[in-house]
């Protein structure tokens, strides 16, 4: 009983004159090389052309100013410690006077790195900012000769001033309800989180 | 006097530089057919569709730094290119390119020389060719080179017993070897092939295997050799070798054209009533296109057929082609025979 129906009976039966020939398997195979000759090609003109990318691509991340170009983020530490790959480090700051048009809150990042090296672009530090600072791009991250030079800091990091990254396929409706959801909200008016009322 | 003289050295001029560009265009055609086959888009940065890759390839090639081994027999290793190249370009002397031009009742053939023994040039020229490769690979004092070359002499010396039967078959037909005039015995007549179908697959083989293309380039074997034969080879002298071999397969088409497929005619175009210089040369663009064909087709087996073992390489030439070519010879013989008596 066989324990599968995908089981062949090998046989080492002889060739017949026609396979000994070989010649009509190779009109066989020009055959199908010369269909090949007319259909599209699937490779791109690359550095002219570029492969259209996922909406939702996850690559090098951005983070975020706000609209008055403050950074948004505030060093909680949430994305460093959702983290799968222990990527990000950051440094937290206190914001003094005279910086309100730097930073929107009070405290900030002085430093913040990514090691893309270590980064496995699975979005979730995207997913646990709750101040919709940091996000994923469709921008891939360059190769160079020396891993220091993959440590990326704000430098590269924050999206610049004169030039906004765009967000707005990953940061869709949807996405945009979550984060403010009245149940999930991390920064609601009265500072307190509405999740407790749900947990045990 | 003058004026022949000076009419031959610009036909001379004119087939080593149609030589040249056709297998310049070649090496551009074997990429862009490969990339078709294979889909995807080949050169296409130089110049429009990449028409210029062959210039900037040869710019390459001249602009690469030369390497001589020490350990090399210097001239040797330069005499060994330069003599592959040399009997490539030699065999296209006696390719009759098409009829006769008329000009104020002169005649001016379209053949660079009309010797009565055409075949048998040709035949003296591709085996010179054998030189060029074991003097290279000797020359290179490498060991590696010289099993390479040894593979491509012994491959090419084989082949050519097989080629050589194959052809007696076909001189039994035409009562010729001059290539002029198997050319045109094939204006009224039908094509060789027709009456030598069997002789033109033993001779096809056996010219791939002459050019040392796929299913038989087993002395360069980019995949699996580092470069057999011409290992040490650097700049244009490498340049030389490639681009030889790609002559090589324009006169091997020339020469199947001619030999089996009429040559500079094609049916009707006699029978259209044109004048005769324009007639002799749509023959002449009569056959180039019969030998572009050959040349895709060579490239289009290349990218087809996996490469031979090269026992089953010798096995293939010395088992069965030559048994072959002889059996041709003998149903040709009996054939004619037969039809003599009818």
């Amino acid at each position: 009983m066989p324990l599968t129906n995908r089981s062949k009976v090998v046989s080492n039966k002889e060739m017949t004159l026609a396979e000994r020939l070989y010649l009509p398997a190779i009109a066989g195979g020009m055959g199908i090389t010369f269909k090949h000759m007319f259909k599209k090609p699937v490779t791109l003109d690359y550095p002219l052309v570029k492969r259209e990318m996922a909406p939702v691509y996850r690559g090098q991340h951005v983070l975020k100013r706000d609209e008055n170009g403050a950074e948004r983020c505030t060093a909680c530490g949430l994305c460093a410690l959702a983290c799968p790959a222990e990527a990000i480090t950051m440094t937290a700051a206190e914001r003094k006077p005279g910086e309100e048009k730097l930073y929107r809150e009070e405290k900030y990042a002085s430093v913040y790195e990514i090691n893309m090296l270590r980064c496995i672009f699975c979005g979730l530090c995207e997913e646990a900012c709750p101040k919709e600072a940091i996000f994923l791009t469709d921008k891939t991250v360059p190769s160079t000769f020396e891993r220091d030079e993959f440590l990326y800091g704000k430098e590269v990091l924050v999206e610049p001033l004169t030039d906004p990254v765009d967000v707005s396929k990953r940061q869709t409706k949807d996405v945009s309800e979550f984060k403010h959801h009245g149940e999930y909200q991390h920064n609601s008016k009265d500072g307190k989180s509405h999740i407790s009322k749900h947990s045990h | 006097m003058l004026i022949l003289i000076l009419y031959k050295f610009l036909l001379v001029v004119l087939v080593f530089l149609i030589s040249l560009g056709m297998a310049a265009y070649s090496t551009y055609g074997e990429r862009k057919i490969a990339a078709f086959m294979q889909d995807r888009m080949g050169p296409s940065k130089a110049g429009p569709y990449g028409l210029l890759q062959p210039i900037a390839d040869g710019v390459k090639m001249f602009m690469k730094e030369e390497i001589i081994p020490d350990v090399s027999n210097r001239w040797l290793f330069i005499l060994g290119p330069c003599l592959f190249m040399l009997t490539a370009c030699m065999t296209g002397v006696v390719i009759p390119w098409g009829k006769p031009l008329i000009i104020n009742g002169d005649s001016y053939p379209l053949q660079i020389t009309d010797i009565n023994i055409g075949i048998l040039y040709v035949f003296g020229v591709v085996s010179m060719g054998v030189y060029g490769i074991m003097i290279g690979g000797w020359a290179s004092n490498n060991k590696y080179s010289l099993l390479g070359a040894i593979r491509a002499s012994a491959q090419m010396i084989s082949y050519e017993v097989a080629m050589g039967l194959s052809i007696i078959a076909l001189v039994m037909t035409t009562g010729t070897i001059s290539l002029s005039e198997i050319a045109a015995q094939q204006e009224h007549g039908v094509w060789n092939i027709v009456k030598q179908p069997l002789g033109f697959l033993i001779f096809l083989i056996c010219a791939f295997a002459e050019c040392n293309r796929s299913p038989f380039d087993l002395p360069e074997c980019e995949t699996e050799l580092v470069g057999g034969y011409h290992t040490e080879y650097s700049s244009m002298k490498l340049g030389l070798y490639l681009f030889a071999e790609y002559i090589n397969m324009f006169i091997s088409s020339a020469v199947i054209s001619t030999l089996y497929f009429g040559g500079y005619n094609f049916p009707f175009v006699s029978s259209l009533g044109l004048p005769h210089n324009v007639e002799a040369l749509l023959g002449v663009g009569i056959l180039f296109a019969k030998i572009i064909f050959f040349i895709f087709f060579f490239m289009w087996i290349r990218w087809t057929i996996p490469r031979f073992r090269y026992d089953q390489l010798m096995d293939l030439g010395w088992k069965k082609l030559i048994p072959l070519s002889m059996l041709n010879i003998l149903i040709t013989g009996g054939l004619i025979l037969l039809f003599e008596k009818l």
